[in-house]
Protein backbone atom coordinates (compact mmCIF):
# COMPACT_ATOMS: atom_id res chain seq x y z
CA UNK A 1 0.00 0.00 0.00
CA UNK A 2 0.86 2.77 -0.89
CA UNK A 3 0.53 5.05 2.30
CA UNK A 4 0.34 8.97 2.58
CA UNK A 5 -1.07 8.89 6.30
CA UNK A 6 -2.46 7.21 9.38
CA UNK A 7 -4.02 7.72 12.49
CA UNK A 8 -5.21 6.07 15.52
CA UNK A 9 -8.98 6.95 15.75
CA UNK A 10 -10.30 6.53 19.93
CA UNK A 11 -13.37 5.10 20.72
CA UNK A 12 -15.24 7.10 23.55
CA UNK A 13 -13.80 5.20 26.28
CA UNK A 14 -10.33 6.63 24.74
CA UNK A 15 -9.04 3.35 23.82
CA UNK A 16 -7.76 2.88 20.12
CA UNK A 17 -10.63 1.32 17.65
CA UNK A 18 -9.66 1.51 14.27
CA UNK A 19 -6.83 3.42 12.29
CA UNK A 20 -7.52 6.27 9.71
CA UNK A 21 -5.69 5.31 6.44
CA UNK A 22 -5.14 7.57 3.79
CA UNK A 23 -3.49 6.28 0.74
CA UNK A 24 -1.68 8.64 -1.80
CA UNK A 25 -3.66 6.24 -4.95
CA UNK A 26 -7.12 6.64 -3.10
CA UNK A 27 -9.86 5.64 -5.86
CA UNK A 28 -11.25 8.87 -7.58
CA UNK A 29 -15.00 7.82 -5.53
CA UNK A 30 -13.67 7.73 -1.39
CA UNK A 31 -11.40 9.15 0.77
CA UNK A 32 -9.97 7.63 3.57
CA UNK A 33 -10.15 4.12 5.17
CA UNK A 34 -11.29 3.20 8.69
CA UNK A 35 -8.75 -0.21 9.28
CA UNK A 36 -9.88 -2.45 12.24
CA UNK A 37 -7.14 -3.29 14.54
CA UNK A 38 -7.51 -7.25 13.70
CA UNK A 39 -4.38 -8.91 13.30
CA UNK A 40 -5.64 -11.37 10.77
CA UNK A 41 -7.00 -8.06 8.13
CA UNK A 42 -4.97 -7.84 5.45
CA UNK A 43 -4.60 -4.04 5.86
CA UNK A 44 -3.58 -4.03 9.28
CA UNK A 45 -0.98 -6.65 8.20
CA UNK A 46 -0.08 -4.17 5.43
CA UNK A 47 0.15 -0.82 8.02
CA UNK A 48 2.43 -3.22 10.30
CA UNK A 49 4.49 -4.05 7.48
CA UNK A 50 4.64 -0.42 6.86
CA UNK A 51 5.56 0.37 10.17
CA UNK A 52 8.02 -2.27 10.00
CA UNK A 53 10.12 0.48 7.26
CA UNK A 54 9.92 2.81 9.91
CA UNK A 55 7.14 4.62 9.52
CA UNK A 56 5.06 5.65 12.43
CA UNK A 57 0.77 5.68 12.83
CA UNK A 58 0.29 8.86 14.32
CA UNK A 59 -1.38 9.27 17.81
CA UNK A 60 -5.23 9.97 17.99
CA UNK A 61 -6.33 13.41 18.31
CA UNK B 1 -43.27 -49.06 -28.07
CA UNK B 2 -43.85 -46.04 -29.23
CA UNK B 3 -42.97 -42.88 -26.97
CA UNK B 4 -44.55 -39.39 -27.68
CA UNK B 5 -42.04 -37.12 -27.69
CA UNK B 6 -43.55 -33.41 -26.24
CA UNK B 7 -41.88 -30.42 -28.18
CA UNK B 8 -43.23 -27.73 -30.59
CA UNK B 9 -43.28 -30.58 -32.82
CA UNK B 10 -46.25 -31.61 -31.29
CA UNK B 11 -47.37 -34.94 -33.47
CA UNK B 12 -43.42 -36.29 -33.76
CA UNK B 13 -42.60 -39.69 -32.54
CA UNK B 14 -39.26 -40.58 -31.56
CA UNK B 15 -37.82 -44.24 -30.87
CA UNK B 16 -36.23 -44.79 -27.27
CA UNK B 17 -33.28 -44.76 -29.18
CA UNK B 18 -34.16 -41.61 -30.43
CA UNK B 19 -35.02 -40.09 -27.02
CA UNK B 20 -31.59 -41.47 -25.39
CA UNK B 21 -29.61 -39.53 -27.92
CA UNK B 22 -31.42 -36.31 -27.55
CA UNK B 23 -30.94 -37.14 -23.92
CA UNK B 24 -27.27 -37.26 -24.74
CA UNK B 25 -27.20 -34.10 -26.37
CA UNK B 26 -29.28 -32.18 -23.52
CA UNK B 27 -26.68 -33.09 -21.19
CA UNK B 28 -23.44 -31.86 -24.00
CA UNK B 29 -25.19 -28.56 -24.37
CA UNK B 30 -25.39 -28.33 -20.27
CA UNK B 31 -28.55 -27.65 -19.91
CA UNK B 32 -28.97 -30.65 -16.66
CA UNK B 33 -26.36 -30.60 -13.82
CA UNK B 34 -25.23 -28.74 -11.28
CA UNK B 35 -22.69 -25.83 -10.74
CA UNK B 36 -19.81 -26.29 -12.17
CA UNK B 37 -18.30 -23.24 -12.23
CA UNK B 38 -15.79 -22.46 -8.90
CA UNK B 39 -15.02 -19.12 -10.70
CA UNK B 40 -16.99 -15.91 -9.85
CA UNK B 41 -17.77 -13.26 -11.88
CA UNK B 42 -16.61 -15.12 -15.00
CA UNK B 43 -18.60 -13.76 -17.39
CA UNK B 44 -17.32 -9.84 -16.18
CA UNK B 45 -20.82 -8.88 -15.11
CA UNK B 46 -19.94 -7.57 -11.78
CA UNK B 47 -18.08 -4.35 -11.40
CA UNK B 48 -19.39 -2.95 -8.10
CA UNK B 49 -16.16 -0.18 -7.47
CA UNK B 50 -15.81 1.28 -11.15
CA UNK B 51 -16.04 0.60 -14.73
CA UNK B 52 -12.77 2.36 -15.55
CA UNK B 53 -9.27 2.70 -13.98
CA UNK B 54 -6.66 4.48 -15.34
CA UNK B 55 -2.91 4.87 -14.75
CA UNK B 56 -2.69 1.73 -12.52
CA UNK B 57 0.49 -0.75 -12.57
CA UNK B 58 1.98 1.18 -8.93
CA UNK B 59 0.14 -0.83 -6.38
CA UNK B 60 -2.14 -4.14 -5.94
CA UNK B 61 -5.59 -4.31 -6.05
CA UNK B 62 -9.41 -5.23 -6.79
CA UNK B 63 -9.98 -1.89 -9.45
CA UNK B 64 -12.87 -2.87 -11.61
CA UNK B 65 -14.22 -6.05 -11.85
CA UNK B 66 -15.32 -7.95 -8.90
CA UNK B 67 -13.22 -10.74 -8.04
CA UNK B 68 -10.78 -10.05 -10.26
CA UNK B 69 -7.31 -9.19 -8.70
CA UNK B 70 -4.48 -7.14 -10.16
CA UNK B 71 -1.17 -8.56 -8.31
CA UNK B 72 2.08 -6.00 -9.11
CA UNK B 73 5.85 -7.14 -8.25
CA UNK B 74 8.81 -4.59 -7.77
CA UNK B 75 6.56 -1.68 -9.24
CA UNK B 76 7.56 -1.81 -13.68
CA UNK B 77 6.94 1.60 -14.97
CA UNK B 78 4.57 0.23 -17.61
CA UNK B 79 1.31 1.47 -16.59
CA UNK B 80 -2.57 0.31 -17.60
CA UNK B 81 -6.11 0.99 -17.98
CA UNK B 82 -9.12 -1.90 -16.83
CA UNK B 83 -12.01 -1.54 -17.88
CA UNK B 84 -15.22 -3.27 -18.00
CA UNK B 85 -16.18 -3.32 -21.65
CA UNK B 86 -19.05 -3.80 -23.84
CA UNK B 87 -17.47 -6.72 -26.05
CA UNK B 88 -16.96 -10.40 -25.93
CA UNK B 89 -17.95 -13.68 -28.23
CA UNK B 90 -21.57 -14.73 -29.06
CA UNK B 91 -23.36 -14.68 -25.55
CA UNK B 92 -21.16 -12.43 -23.53
CA UNK B 93 -22.12 -8.70 -23.01
CA UNK B 94 -18.69 -8.16 -20.94
CA UNK B 95 -15.41 -8.68 -20.42
CA UNK B 96 -11.84 -7.35 -19.07
CA UNK B 97 -9.81 -5.37 -21.17
CA UNK B 98 -6.30 -4.44 -20.25
CA UNK B 99 -4.67 -1.38 -22.28
CA UNK B 100 -1.25 -0.52 -21.61
CA UNK B 101 -0.85 3.15 -21.24
CA UNK B 102 2.74 3.28 -20.66
CA UNK B 103 5.21 1.33 -22.10
CA UNK B 104 7.96 -0.70 -20.26
CA UNK B 105 10.98 -2.47 -22.45
CA UNK B 106 13.54 -2.39 -19.60
CA UNK B 107 12.31 -4.76 -17.17
CA UNK B 108 13.72 -5.36 -13.85
CA UNK B 109 14.24 -8.95 -12.81
CA UNK B 110 11.34 -8.69 -10.00
CA UNK B 111 8.48 -6.86 -11.71
CA UNK B 112 5.75 -9.24 -12.82
CA UNK B 113 1.81 -8.53 -13.91
CA UNK B 114 -0.96 -11.06 -12.91
CA UNK B 115 -5.10 -11.04 -13.27
CA UNK B 116 -6.16 -13.24 -10.72
CA UNK B 117 -9.05 -15.12 -9.06
CA UNK B 118 -8.20 -16.29 -5.27
CA UNK B 119 -10.41 -19.11 -3.92
CA UNK B 120 -10.99 -19.87 0.01
CA UNK B 121 -9.83 -23.46 0.33
CA UNK B 122 -13.49 -24.34 1.55
CA UNK B 123 -14.63 -23.69 -2.02
CA UNK B 124 -12.40 -26.26 -3.68
CA UNK B 125 -12.46 -29.56 -1.76
CA UNK B 126 -14.19 -31.52 -4.79
CA UNK B 127 -11.03 -31.34 -5.95
CA UNK B 128 -9.96 -33.78 -3.93
CA UNK B 129 -6.18 -32.34 -4.29
CA UNK B 130 -3.93 -34.61 -1.91
CA UNK B 131 -5.87 -37.34 -2.10
CA UNK B 132 -5.03 -40.60 -4.22
CA UNK B 133 -8.47 -39.33 -5.60
CA UNK B 134 -7.80 -36.09 -6.90
CA UNK B 135 -9.30 -34.52 -9.82
CA UNK B 136 -8.25 -32.82 -12.71
CA UNK B 137 -8.61 -29.45 -13.43
CA UNK B 138 -9.82 -27.73 -16.54
CA UNK B 139 -10.01 -23.95 -17.19
CA UNK B 140 -11.07 -21.98 -19.77
CA UNK B 141 -11.96 -18.80 -20.98
CA UNK B 142 -12.19 -16.48 -24.31
CA UNK B 143 -9.51 -14.44 -24.76
CA UNK B 144 -8.54 -11.97 -27.54
CA UNK B 145 -5.96 -8.82 -27.76
CA UNK B 146 -4.42 -6.17 -30.35
CA UNK B 147 -1.65 -8.63 -31.79
CA UNK B 148 -0.51 -12.10 -31.30
CA UNK B 149 0.17 -13.09 -27.63
CA UNK B 150 1.56 -15.61 -25.52
CA UNK B 151 0.94 -15.78 -21.99
CA UNK B 152 0.92 -18.68 -18.66
CA UNK B 153 -1.96 -19.36 -17.19
CA UNK B 154 -1.33 -20.62 -13.60
CA UNK B 155 -3.04 -22.50 -10.51
CA UNK B 156 -1.01 -21.46 -7.42
CA UNK B 157 -1.61 -23.39 -4.31
CA UNK B 158 -0.70 -21.16 -1.55
CA UNK B 159 -1.44 -22.85 1.26
CA UNK B 160 1.87 -25.24 -0.11
CA UNK B 161 3.57 -23.44 -2.21
CA UNK B 162 2.93 -25.32 -5.36
CA UNK B 163 2.28 -24.73 -9.20
CA UNK B 164 1.22 -26.03 -12.63
CA UNK B 165 1.65 -24.00 -15.34
CA UNK B 166 0.40 -23.81 -19.02
CA UNK B 167 1.18 -21.13 -21.72
CA UNK B 168 -1.53 -20.41 -23.64
CA UNK B 169 -1.85 -17.93 -26.88
CA UNK B 170 -4.21 -14.93 -27.58
CA UNK B 171 -4.72 -13.76 -31.42
CA UNK B 172 -6.90 -10.72 -32.81
CA UNK B 173 -9.86 -12.90 -32.36
CA UNK B 174 -12.02 -14.18 -29.51
CA UNK B 175 -10.78 -17.87 -29.27
CA UNK B 176 -11.97 -20.11 -26.36
CA UNK B 177 -8.64 -21.52 -24.89
CA UNK B 178 -9.27 -24.69 -22.63
CA UNK B 179 -6.62 -25.96 -20.71
CA UNK B 180 -6.73 -29.29 -18.52
CA UNK B 181 -4.89 -29.16 -15.36
CA UNK B 182 -3.17 -32.59 -14.17
CA UNK B 183 -4.49 -33.75 -10.78
CA UNK B 184 -2.01 -33.18 -7.76
CA UNK B 185 -1.89 -36.20 -5.01
CA UNK B 186 0.23 -33.84 -3.21
CA UNK B 187 -0.86 -31.43 -0.45
CA UNK B 188 -4.19 -31.03 0.83
CA UNK B 189 -6.16 -27.67 0.51
CA UNK B 190 -7.19 -26.28 3.87
CA UNK B 191 -10.69 -26.31 4.57
CA UNK B 192 -11.30 -22.46 5.71
CA UNK B 193 -11.88 -19.20 4.57
CA UNK B 194 -8.09 -18.37 3.75
CA UNK B 195 -6.70 -18.41 0.12
CA UNK B 196 -5.72 -22.08 -0.34
CA UNK B 197 -5.44 -21.73 -4.06
CA UNK B 198 -5.19 -18.66 -7.19
CA UNK B 199 -5.62 -18.59 -10.75
CA UNK B 200 -3.14 -16.71 -12.35
CA UNK B 201 -2.80 -15.25 -15.56
CA UNK B 202 0.75 -14.12 -15.94
CA UNK B 203 1.05 -11.35 -18.72
CA UNK B 204 4.50 -9.60 -17.39
CA UNK B 205 7.14 -10.82 -15.36
CA UNK B 206 11.21 -10.17 -15.32
CA UNK B 207 14.19 -12.61 -15.10
CA UNK B 208 13.02 -13.77 -11.71
CA UNK B 209 10.38 -15.52 -12.97
CA UNK B 210 11.56 -16.89 -16.35
CA UNK B 211 14.37 -18.49 -18.01
CA UNK B 212 14.68 -21.82 -15.80
CA UNK B 213 13.48 -24.78 -17.69
CA UNK B 214 9.59 -24.21 -18.03
CA UNK B 215 7.71 -27.59 -17.56
CA UNK B 216 3.95 -27.66 -18.99
CA UNK B 217 1.16 -29.08 -16.96
CA UNK B 218 3.25 -30.53 -14.17
CA UNK B 219 2.62 -29.61 -10.45
CA UNK B 220 5.98 -29.16 -8.36
CA UNK B 221 7.05 -26.84 -5.58
CA UNK B 222 7.48 -23.61 -6.82
CA UNK B 223 10.32 -22.97 -8.74
CA UNK B 224 10.20 -19.16 -9.65
CA UNK B 225 11.79 -19.23 -12.42
CA UNK B 226 10.11 -21.89 -13.69
CA UNK B 227 6.69 -20.21 -13.52
CA UNK B 228 6.82 -18.06 -17.15
CA UNK B 229 6.22 -19.97 -20.45
CA UNK B 230 9.48 -19.13 -23.05
CA UNK B 231 8.48 -17.19 -25.43
CA UNK B 232 6.18 -14.80 -23.36
CA UNK B 233 4.98 -11.98 -24.32
CA UNK B 234 4.98 -8.74 -22.00
CA UNK B 235 1.88 -6.82 -21.76
CA UNK B 236 3.63 -3.80 -21.51
CA UNK B 237 5.99 -4.39 -24.80
CA UNK B 238 4.13 -1.76 -26.67
CA UNK B 239 1.49 1.23 -26.04
CA UNK B 240 -0.52 -0.29 -28.29
CA UNK B 241 -1.13 -3.98 -26.40
CA UNK B 242 -4.67 -4.95 -25.14
CA UNK B 243 -5.84 -7.93 -23.09
CA UNK B 244 -9.58 -9.24 -23.42
CA UNK B 245 -10.63 -12.09 -21.35
CA UNK B 246 -14.39 -13.36 -20.55
CA UNK B 247 -16.10 -16.62 -19.85
CA UNK B 248 -13.63 -17.44 -17.69
CA UNK B 249 -14.68 -21.48 -16.07
CA UNK B 250 -12.63 -23.59 -13.62
CA UNK B 251 -14.04 -27.29 -13.17
CA UNK B 252 -13.27 -30.27 -11.79
CA UNK B 253 -12.78 -33.11 -14.37
CA UNK B 254 -10.77 -33.06 -17.69
CA UNK B 255 -13.35 -31.95 -20.21
CA UNK B 256 -14.46 -28.34 -20.70
CA UNK B 257 -17.95 -27.60 -20.11
CA UNK B 258 -19.91 -24.91 -22.01
CA UNK B 259 -19.65 -21.55 -19.78
CA UNK B 260 -21.99 -21.73 -16.79
CA UNK B 261 -24.08 -18.59 -17.20
CA UNK B 262 -25.34 -17.40 -14.14
CA UNK B 263 -27.65 -14.26 -13.81
CA UNK B 264 -26.70 -11.09 -12.39
CA UNK B 265 -28.31 -11.18 -9.02
CA UNK B 266 -26.44 -14.59 -8.41
CA UNK B 267 -22.96 -13.18 -9.42
CA UNK B 268 -23.63 -10.15 -7.03
CA UNK B 269 -24.61 -12.17 -4.18
CA UNK B 270 -21.61 -14.34 -4.25
CA UNK B 271 -19.35 -11.14 -4.65
CA UNK B 272 -20.31 -9.62 -2.02
CA UNK B 273 -18.81 -12.38 0.03
CA UNK B 274 -15.72 -10.55 -0.59
CA UNK B 275 -16.84 -6.42 -0.88
CA UNK B 276 -19.94 -4.64 -0.25
CA UNK B 277 -20.51 -1.54 -1.95
CA UNK B 278 -23.39 1.36 -0.12
CA UNK B 279 -24.79 4.67 -1.30
CA UNK B 280 -28.08 6.24 -1.89
CA UNK B 281 -27.16 7.22 -5.14
CA UNK B 282 -26.23 3.58 -6.80
CA UNK B 283 -26.34 -0.11 -5.34
CA UNK B 284 -27.11 -1.08 -1.86
CA UNK B 285 -29.23 2.12 -1.25
CA UNK B 286 -27.77 2.11 2.93
CA UNK B 287 -29.05 3.50 5.82
CA UNK B 288 -28.53 2.84 9.82
CA UNK B 289 -32.12 3.59 11.45
CA UNK B 290 -31.42 1.96 14.65
CA UNK B 291 -29.11 4.84 16.02
CA UNK B 292 -28.72 6.78 19.03
CA UNK B 293 -27.24 10.13 19.57
CA UNK B 294 -24.38 10.12 22.56
CA UNK B 295 -23.55 13.21 23.48
CA UNK B 296 -22.81 15.26 20.22
CA UNK B 297 -22.25 11.99 17.90
CA UNK B 298 -24.17 9.56 15.88
CA UNK B 299 -23.60 5.81 17.00
CA UNK B 300 -25.49 2.61 15.13
CA UNK B 301 -24.99 -0.50 13.67
CA UNK B 302 -25.05 -1.47 10.19
CA UNK B 303 -25.61 -4.79 9.31
CA UNK B 304 -24.45 -5.91 5.72
CA UNK B 305 -26.59 -7.38 3.30
CA UNK B 306 -25.20 -10.56 3.07
CA UNK B 307 -22.28 -12.20 5.35
CA UNK B 308 -18.33 -11.82 4.82
CA UNK B 309 -15.71 -14.11 3.90
CA UNK B 310 -14.03 -12.49 7.33
CA UNK B 311 -14.12 -9.58 9.34
CA UNK B 312 -13.85 -6.61 7.00
CA UNK B 313 -9.93 -5.87 6.77
CA UNK B 314 -11.13 -2.02 5.73
CA UNK B 315 -13.90 0.49 5.37
CA UNK B 316 -13.26 2.94 2.68
CA UNK B 317 -15.47 5.94 2.46
CA UNK B 318 -16.36 9.45 2.03
CA UNK B 319 -15.99 12.75 3.95
CA UNK B 320 -19.07 14.01 3.88
CA UNK B 321 -22.41 12.89 2.50
CA UNK B 322 -23.93 11.25 5.21
CA UNK B 323 -27.15 12.93 7.00
CA UNK B 324 -27.92 12.67 10.38
CA UNK B 325 -31.63 12.50 10.76
CA UNK B 326 -33.44 12.23 14.43
CA UNK B 327 -36.53 13.93 15.86
CA UNK B 328 -35.31 17.21 16.94
CA UNK B 329 -33.13 18.02 13.40
CA UNK B 330 -31.45 16.79 10.31
CA UNK B 331 -27.57 17.24 9.91
CA UNK B 332 -26.03 16.38 6.83
CA UNK B 333 -22.44 16.97 5.11
CA UNK B 334 -21.66 14.00 8.12
CA UNK B 335 -18.90 11.50 7.74
CA UNK B 336 -18.44 8.28 9.69
CA UNK B 337 -15.29 8.80 11.48
CA UNK B 338 -14.90 5.28 13.43
CA UNK B 339 -16.07 1.85 12.93
CA UNK B 340 -15.94 -0.47 15.93
CA UNK B 341 -16.82 -3.97 17.38
CA UNK B 342 -16.67 -5.13 12.83
CA UNK B 343 -17.98 -8.84 12.80
CA UNK B 344 -18.58 -10.87 9.48
CA UNK B 345 -22.42 -9.75 10.07
CA UNK B 346 -22.32 -5.99 11.08
CA UNK B 347 -20.36 -2.89 12.12
CA UNK B 348 -20.98 -0.22 14.38
CA UNK B 349 -20.53 3.16 12.51
CA UNK B 350 -19.72 6.59 14.86
CA UNK B 351 -20.32 10.18 13.25
CA UNK B 352 -18.02 13.39 13.71
CA UNK B 353 -19.65 15.47 16.21
CA UNK B 354 -21.83 18.09 15.77
CA UNK B 355 -22.92 20.74 19.20
CA UNK B 356 -26.77 20.69 17.38
CA UNK B 357 -26.83 17.15 18.53
CA UNK B 358 -28.98 16.23 21.70
CA UNK B 359 -27.81 13.18 23.76
CA UNK B 360 -29.87 10.17 24.11
CA UNK B 361 -32.34 10.74 21.10
CA UNK B 362 -33.31 8.22 18.81
CA UNK B 363 -31.45 9.02 14.85
CA UNK B 364 -30.99 7.35 11.44
CA UNK B 365 -28.00 7.82 9.29
CA UNK B 366 -28.83 8.33 5.81
CA UNK B 367 -26.41 7.98 3.08
CA UNK B 368 -26.79 10.51 0.92
CA UNK B 369 -24.03 10.85 -1.45
CA UNK B 370 -22.05 9.06 1.19
CA UNK B 371 -20.15 5.73 -0.16
CA UNK B 372 -18.82 2.64 2.34
CA UNK B 373 -17.13 0.08 1.00
CA UNK B 374 -16.52 -2.96 3.14
CA UNK B 375 -13.82 -5.28 2.21
CA UNK B 376 -13.28 -8.75 3.18
CA UNK B 377 -11.33 -9.59 -0.06
CA UNK B 378 -8.85 -12.35 -0.54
Amino acid sequence: MDIQSSQYVRDEDGQNSCIKLVLNNMPNNVDYMLIPLNTEGKHYQAIQEWVAEGNTIAEAD
Amino acid sequence: MRTKQITQKDGYYMTKAAELAKMGEVITNSQIGGRRNIVINGAMQVAQRATQVTGLGAADGYHTLDRWNMEIGDTSAGRFTMDQIADGPSGFANSLKLTTSTADTSIAAGEFLKLEQRFEGKDLQQLKKGTSDAEKVTVSFYVKGNAAATYTCELEDVDNTRSINQAFSVTTDWTRVILTFAADTSDPLGNDVNNSLQLNIWLHGGATYSGGTFVSNAWKDIVENTRMAESHTSIFDSEARTFFITGVQMEVGSQATPFEHRSFGEELTLCQRYFQSYTDNGSGGGNVTNGTIISDRFYGTFRYQKQMRAIPSSFTTTSGGFNVQSSALSVGSMSIDETFNATIDSVRFRTGSNSNFTGGQGAILRFDTGTIEINSEL
